[in-house]
């Protein structure tokens, strides 16, 4: 989970500037949340695949990455079908589903499986240090980079000790059922997880002021732009121009 | 020594955490220039405690705080303190949050004050003297256990401390990586106070050593090397005792 596994190769979109890339994620997934044509939406599924195809990426590590975002999406199947008015379809004693909703319910599916297709492309190929500092560059609020950067060094470690106390409840025979004692372990479980958070944060803090901290970050290194990462953005940003035709135009019917 | 040259000057310390008990009860302790001095205690005595206290992470409910000869109680007090102590931290992970080794070691000369260039500057020379060359670019929370303890160190010596107060730097790691640290650590000209208890270790890095014992120091005075049936590391292999060979009873020799 937090190995950054598409993170390590050499394409173009390796090496394309990470500030760059956050703009276009933004962008697209702006133009695309609104998009509700077929064509455009097709148009996106296009750009998606081609940002996927220029990093080289496996489609295998992709395939489980949307499996795990669709099992979100499969709780929209089960509510958007009953709840949108229109013309019935099938009942399910008192539930009708409607045409409209199932066709509400395939947009959004398609919609979010291309957008994160895109952002699968985009941002897991730069690692999370470097979105962080493209963030500041892009003068998003500190504190928030902050924020977001902290979150992830220490979900790490916070795994660990998930799987420490997970390993602790396994030794002692410990078997999940439907019961008080289930329930109560977990309750204990995540309670602690919640309290050594907590104790870790305030020593990460401790340490960081031993060495001087006075709530700056600084950065080492700086990107620098190449006349390749702007031929790359100026093709992006005509990509999603032509979304956008597409959607609000009338070019194709 | 002089009371004006003690590095470290504590006197009838009191504290305790709010609703526990007293953990140090009227705690003296000096160090003086170039000491290097060990810390033993039971679990729970109030040795990280007395290391927090220096560093002003917290504050004694009573007593007197001197550090290089000055009286320290606010907060801006202990930044001056912070400049010249540095503390390492018994988890590695609570002081590495740089995603890369350069920048967790140069984070601190940066908070100084150093202009970007000289603090990757430092932090080189830094990780070089450690023998960490080409760890520059490594992600932190990905080093080893004994990496990540010699970075560790690396992001405290790099503030160019006068004085050093190491939190059990050996526990938990393998026998090279302890005597790597011992190594570096009889390298320095720093004075130092280390919490231990691997008495080894102690005798080997240090010119004395105190107890922690309820709430209070004392020096063991009464120390006296001796031998102790031991057992090295990998068994039979590495076996090579060249004066008490045939004194080994029970245990064949390999040839």
């Amino acid at each position: 989970m937090f190995n950054e596994v598409f993170t390590e190769g050499d394409s173009l979109l390796h090496k394309f500037d990470p500030r760059f890339k956050i703009v276009i994620a933004a962008v697209f997934t702006l133009v695309l949340a609104l998009s509700s044509r077929w064509c455009a939406l097709f148009a996106g599924l296009l750009f998606s695949l081609s940002i996927l195809v220029m990093g080289k990426l496996p489609v295998k590590g992709i395939c489980i990455r949307l499996v795990m975002v669709n099992g979100l999406i499969l709780f929209l199947w089960l509510l958007l079908p009953f709840s949108v008015r229109g013309e019935a379809i099938f009942s399910l004693g008192p539930l009708t589903a409607t045409r409209e909703g199932v066709r509400y319910a395939t947009l959004l599916t398609v919609r979010s499986n291309i957008i994160i297709l895109a952002l699968i492309g985009l941002l897991s190929t730069t690692t999370v240090f470097n979105l962080g500092r493209a963030m500041v560059d892009l003068k998003v609020p500190r504190k928030m980079v902050q924020l977001f950067f902290f979150t992830y060094r220490y979900l790490h470690v916070i795994q660990l000790e998930y799987e420490r106390l997970t390993n602790a409840l396994k030794i002692r025979g410990f078997q999940p059922k439907t019961s008080m004692h289930t329930y109560k372990t977990y309750a204990y479980l995540v309670g602690m997880l919640l309290v050594k958070s907590y104790d870790r944060s305030e020593r990460v803090r401790k340490a960081m002021i031993c060495r001087g901290f006075k709530g700056r970050f600084y950065n080492l290194t700086e990107f620098h732009l190449g006349y390749r990462d702007l031929l790359l953005v100026s093709l992006m940003l005509l990509g999603v121009a032509a979304i956008g035709l597409l959607q609000w135009t009338r070019i194709i019917y | 020594m002089d009371e004006n040259h003690l590095l470290i000057n504590l006197k009838d310390i009191h504290f305790s955490y709010p609703g526990g008990r007293e953990v140090l009860k009227g705690l003296s302790f000096s160090l003086g220039q170039g000491e290097k001095v060990g810390l033993m205690g039971p679990n729970g005595s109030g040795k990280t405690t007395l290391f927090h206290l220096i560093m002003g992470l917290l504050k004694p409910q009573h007593g007197k705080i001197e550090i290089f000869g000055q009286p320290v109680e606010e907060e801006k007090d202990f930044v001056e303190v912070r400049r010249k102590v540095g503390l390492l931290f018994q988890d590695p992970d609570d002081q590495l949050f740089s995603p890369t080794v350069l920048e967790d070691v140069a984070f601190g000369p940066l908070n100084q004050g150093k202009s970007v260039e000289e603090a990757k500057e430092i932090a080189r020379e830094t990780l070089k003297a450690l023998g960490l060359s080409g760890f520059e670019q490594r992600v932190t929370y990905r080093l080893s256990g004994g990496e990540k303890r010699l970075v560790s160190l690396a992001t405290v010596l790099a503030m160019q401390p006068k004085v050093l107060l190491l939190d059990e730097p050996t526990t938990g790691l393998d026998q090279e990586t302890t005597e790597r640290i011992i190594e570096i650590l009889k390298g320095l000209k720093l004075a130092y106070v280390f919490i231990s208890h691997n008495m080894d270790f102690m005798l080997q890095a240090t010119d004395k050593i105190y107890g922690l014992l309820e709430g209070r120091l004392a020096l063991e005075e009464e120390m006296v090397p001796h031998t102790h049936v031991h057992v090295h590391g990998y068994g039979r292999l590495s076996h090579t005792h060249t004066t008490s060979d045939d004194f080994r009873p029970g245990i064949e020799r390999d040839k």
